[in-house]
C-alpha cells in the first residue's frame, strides 16, 4: 500500500495544495489573497510538473491497477501541467482587470488539472470516469465564471447539460463493456478480447465509450457545444479549454483504445476514421464564415482534433507517437494565439472580431508578424512546425494502410488554410479606421513571441524539434504493451 | 407460497404501483410522497435479497435526505408543473415511435450477444468475500481498501461541486442588515443599572 501512495505523490500534492489554497482564500480575505493564490497555484502546477518530469522508472500500477504510471502518462502530465500553469498566468491580468478574478478560479483550475492527471493515468473504466468527471465539473464552473454575463452563464449551462449527456453515454458503454467482459480494468478487458474476441455486446459498449470520449475532445458529430462555449466563456477560460483539456481527452482516448481495446483495432478504427474525417472537414469549412476570433478558434480546434485523431486511427505505435507530437505542437500554437487575443482591446473593452485586426501590421509590426507565423503554423504550411505535426499523423495513417484518410486530411488542411491566411490578409492588407490597442504585459508578450519563434524555427536542423519526436516515441512505446 | 415470496410480491407490486403514481399524480407534493413509498418498497426488496446495507442507504439517504429535499423544493419553488407537462401530448407519439424502433433494434441484436467465457467468474472475483463476513463490513473493506483511490476521487468531485455552487450563486450584497450577536448583547459604559422600586416607576 505504501508503494501505491508513493506512486500518486504528484496527485496527492495537487489535491492537498488545492485544499490548502482554498482554506487560505476562505479565511484570508478575498481581495488580498487572489494574487497570492493565483501565483501559488501556477507554482504548484509547475512544481508537480517538475516532479513528474524527473521521475523515471518502468511502468508501475497502484490501487489494484486503477492507477497507471508509465512514460505515456508522465509525458502527457508534464504537458497538461505546464500548459495549465501558463494559461493561468497569462489570463490572470485579463480577469483581474474585468473584475472576474476570484480566488476560486485558480483553485478550480488546479482541481481540473488534477482530474486530467487522473484521466491520463487511468488503468480502468472507473478511474477513467472519476478523472473525467472531476475535470468536467471544474470546467463547467469556470465556463460560467463570469456569472453576471448571460453569455458566460449560457456557455456554462450548455456545456453542463451536454456534458452530462455524454457522461451518460460513456457510462452506458462502460456498463456494457463491464457486463460482457467481466472487468472494468483495461488489462483484463484486453485479456478477454485476446481470448474470446470482441463480442457484439463489447462492440456496443466500445461505440458508446467512443461517443462519450469524442464529445469531450469535441470531435464531429459531438462538437455542437464547442463554438458556443468558446464564445461565451471568458477569454482566459476559452484559452484554457483549448489547451490542457484537449491534451487530456486525446490522451485518454489513446489510453482507453490502446490499453483496453488494443487487440480489436479493426473494431474501432472505422469509428475513428469517420470521426476524424468529419471533424477535419467541418472544422475547415464551418470556420470560413466566422467573424469572431473565439468562434473561429473553436472550429479550428474541432479541425485540429480531427487531425490528431488521424494518428490515433492508425492504431499503431507510430500513430500514438504522432498523436502526442500533434498535441504538443497544437498546445504551443494555441498558447501563443490566445496570449495575443487576450491582449486585444479597444476603448478599454476586449474585442474579438477578425475585422479588428485590420492594419495591425502598421501599428504593431512585431505582434502582427508573430501572429502571422502562428497562423501559418496552424494552417500547416511548411516550414512551420505545424506542418510537421500534420506530416507525422498522415505518415502514420499511410503506413497503417489508411492512405485515403491521409488524402482527405490533406484536402481538409488546404481548405482550412483559407481562413488562417485570411487573418494574415486582414492584418497586412486591410486599412483600419481606428487602430487596435494592444494591452499586454511581459508574460503575454513572452508567450506570444516564444511560441511564434518555436513554431518558425523549431524544425530547423539545429533544433530538430527539440527532441520532441524521440520523447513522444518513448511515451508511445510505453502505451503499447 | 412462502412468506418470503409473498413479501416479495407485495413489495414489488407496491414499488411498481407507486412508481407509476409518481409520474401520474397531478399534485407534485403527492408525487414526492409516492416516491417515498417507492423507495421504502425498494428497501424492502433489498432486505429480501440479503443486501441490508443498501436497504439502509435507501431509507436513510433517499427517503431521509433526497426525497425530503425534493419536498422542500416542490413546496418552496413556484414551479408550474401543468405548464411543464403541456407539450407531452404533442411529443408522445414521436417519442414512443423512436422508443419502439430502438427497442426492436436492440432486441434484434440481443440474439447474437454473447458473454465472454470468463466474464461471470471475473465479475464475482472482484467481490470475493470471506464466509461469515456481513455485508456492511465487507463493503467497507472494499471501499476503503481496494477502491480507496476512486473513493477519494469521488470526494474531490463533491468538493468541486460545493465550490461551484458557492462560486456561481453566493453574492455579498451591501446594505443588507445581518444579525450580529456580539453587537446585540454588547453594552458599553453608557448603560447604568438602576434600582427601580415596585409601583413607583423610573
Amino acid at each position: 500500500m505504501n508503494s501505491d501512495f508513493a506512486l500518486v505523490v504528484p496527485e496527492i500534492l495537487m489535491a492537498a495544495g488545492a485544499m490548502l489554497l482554498l482554506m487560505v482564500g476562505a479565511y484570508g480575505g478575498e481581495e488580498r489573497q487572489r494574487n497570492l493564490i493565483t501565483w501559488a497555484s501556477a507554482g504548484l502546477m509547475a512544481l508537480v510538473a517538475a516532479i513528474v518530469a524527473t521521475r523515471g522508472g518502468a511502468e508501475a500500477t497502484a490501487f489494484g491497477g486503477a492507477f497507471v504510471d508509465d512514460g505515456f502518462a508522465r509525458f502527457t502530465k508534464v504537458l497538461i501541467l505546464t500548459s495549465s500553469a501558463l494559461m493561468l498566468v497569462i489570463g490572470k491580468e485579463y480577469l483581474e482587470r474585468r473584475g472576474i478574478l476570484r480566488f476560486e478560479y485558480p483553485i478550480l483550475i488546479v482541481l481540473a488539472t488534477l482530474g486530467m492527471m487522473m484521466m491520463v493515468s487511468s488503468g480502468g473504466l472507473i478511474a477513467l470516469y472519476m478523472g473525467l468527471e472531476l475535470q468536467s465539473l471544474s470546467l463547467y464552473v469556470v465556463a460560467a465564471f463570469n456569472r453576471d454575463s448571460a453569455r458566460s452563464t449560457e456557455a456554462g449551462l450548455k456545456y453542463f447539460v451536454l456534458g452530462a449527456l455524454s457522461s451518460g453515454m460513456l457510462l452506458y458503454g462502460a456498463s456494457l463493456v463491464y457486463g460482457y467482459s467481466g472487468s472494468t480494468s483495461f488489462s483484463a478487458i484486453a485479456e478477454v478480447i485476446a481470448d474470446d474476441g470482441v463480442s457484439l455486446g463489447l462492440t456496443f459498449g466500445l461505440v458508446f465509450i467512443c461517443a462519450g470520449l469524442a464529445f469531450k475532445i469535441s470531435a464531429v458529430p459531438f462538437h455542437m457545444w464547442t463554438p458556443d462555449v468558446y464564445e461565451g466563456a471568458p477569454t482566459p477560460v476559452t484559452a484554457f479549454f483549448a489547451t490542457a483539456p484537449k491534451v487530456a481527452a486525446g490522451a485518454l482516448f489513446a489510453r482507453a483504445l490502446y490499453d483496453g481495446f488494443g487487440n480489436a483495432v479493426a473494431d474501432w478504427q472505422q469509428i475513428l476514421v469517420f470521426i476524424s474525417i468529419a471533424s477535419m472537414f467541418l472544422g475547415s469549412i464551418a470556420a470560413i464564415g466566422q467573424s469572431n476570433l473565439k468562434r473561429l478558434l473553436a472550429y479550428s480546434s474541432i479541425g485540429h482534433m480531427g487531425f490528431a485523431l488521424v494518428g490515433l486511427a492508425a492504431g499503431t505505435q507510430a500513430g500514438a507517437e504522432s498523436l502526442l507530437t500533434y498535441l504538443v505542437i497544437y498546445v504551443i500554437m494555441n498558447i501563443g494565439t490566445f496570449a495575443f487575443i487576450l491582449s486585444m482591446e479597444r476603448d478599454g473593452k476586449p474585442v474579438v472580431q477578425i475585422s479588428d485586426l485590420a492594419g495591425l501590421a502598421e501599428t504593431r509590426p512585431a505582434q502582427a508578424l508573430a501572429l502571422g507565423v502562428l497562423m501559418f503554423s496552424l494552417a500547416g504550411i511548411p516550414p512551420m512546425v505545424g506542418f510537421f505535426a500534420k506530416f507525422f499523423v498522415f505518415k502514420a495513417a499511410v503506413d497503417a494502410g489508411l492512405a485515403p484518410l491521409a488524402v482527405a486530411g490533406a484536402v481538409a488542411s488546404v481548405i482550412g488554410a483559407y481562413y488562417y491566411l485570411n487573418i494574415v490578409r486582414v492584418m497586412y492588407l486591410s486599412q483600419a479606421e481606428r487602430p487596435l490597442e494592444i494591452r499586454t504585459n511581459l508574460i503575454g508578450q513572452g508567450a506570444l513571441g516564444l511560441s511564434a519563434l518555436v513554431m518558425a524555427a523549431g524544425w530547423l536542423p539545429i533544433f530538430d524539434g527539440f527532441g520532441l519526436p524521440e520523447m513522444a516515441a518513448a511515451a508511445a512505446q510505453s502505451l503499447l504493451r | 407460497m412462502g412468506l418470503t415470496q409473498l413479501a416479495f410480491y407485495v413489495f414489488a407490486a407496491v414499488a411498481v404501483g407507486s412508481g407509476v403514481l409518481v409520474i401520474l399524480a397531478r399534485n407534485p407534493v403527492h408525487s414526492v410522497l409516492w416516491l417515498i413509498l417507492a423507495f421504502f418498497s425498494s428497501a424492502g426488496l433489498m432486505v429480501l435479497l440479503g443486501a441490508e446495507f443498501i436497504a439502509m442507504l435507501l431509507v436513510i439517504v433517499y427517503v431521509g435526505a433526497v426525497a425530503v429535499l425534493f419536498l422542500f423544493v416542490v413546496m418552496m419553488l413556484d414551479v408550474d408543473f401543468a405548464e411543464l407537462k403541456r407539450g407531452l401530448a404533442d411529443y408522445l407519439p414521436v417519442g414512443a415511435l423512436v422508443g419502439l424502433v430502438l427497442l426492436v433494434e436492440l432486441s434484434l441484436v440481443l440474439g447474437h450477444w454473447a458473454l465472454a467465457g470468463a466474464a461471470p467468474e471475473s465479475r464475482e472475483a472482484v467481490f470475493a468475500i470471506e464466509e461469515g463476513v456481513a455485508n456492511t463490513p465487507a463493503l467497507g473493506a472494499i471501499l476503503y481498501d481496494k477502491y480507496l483511490y476512486m473513493f477519494q476521487a469521488a470526494g474531490l468531485i463533491l468538493l468541486v461541486a460545493m465550490i461551484g455552487a458557492i462560486v456561481l450563486t453566493l453574492r455579498h450584497r451591501p446594505n443588507v442588515k445581518r444579525q450580529d450577536v456580539l453587537t446585540q448583547i454588547y453594552r458599553g459604559r453608557d448603560v447604568e443599572l438602576k434600582d427601580v422600586e415596585p409601583g413607583q416607576g423610573v
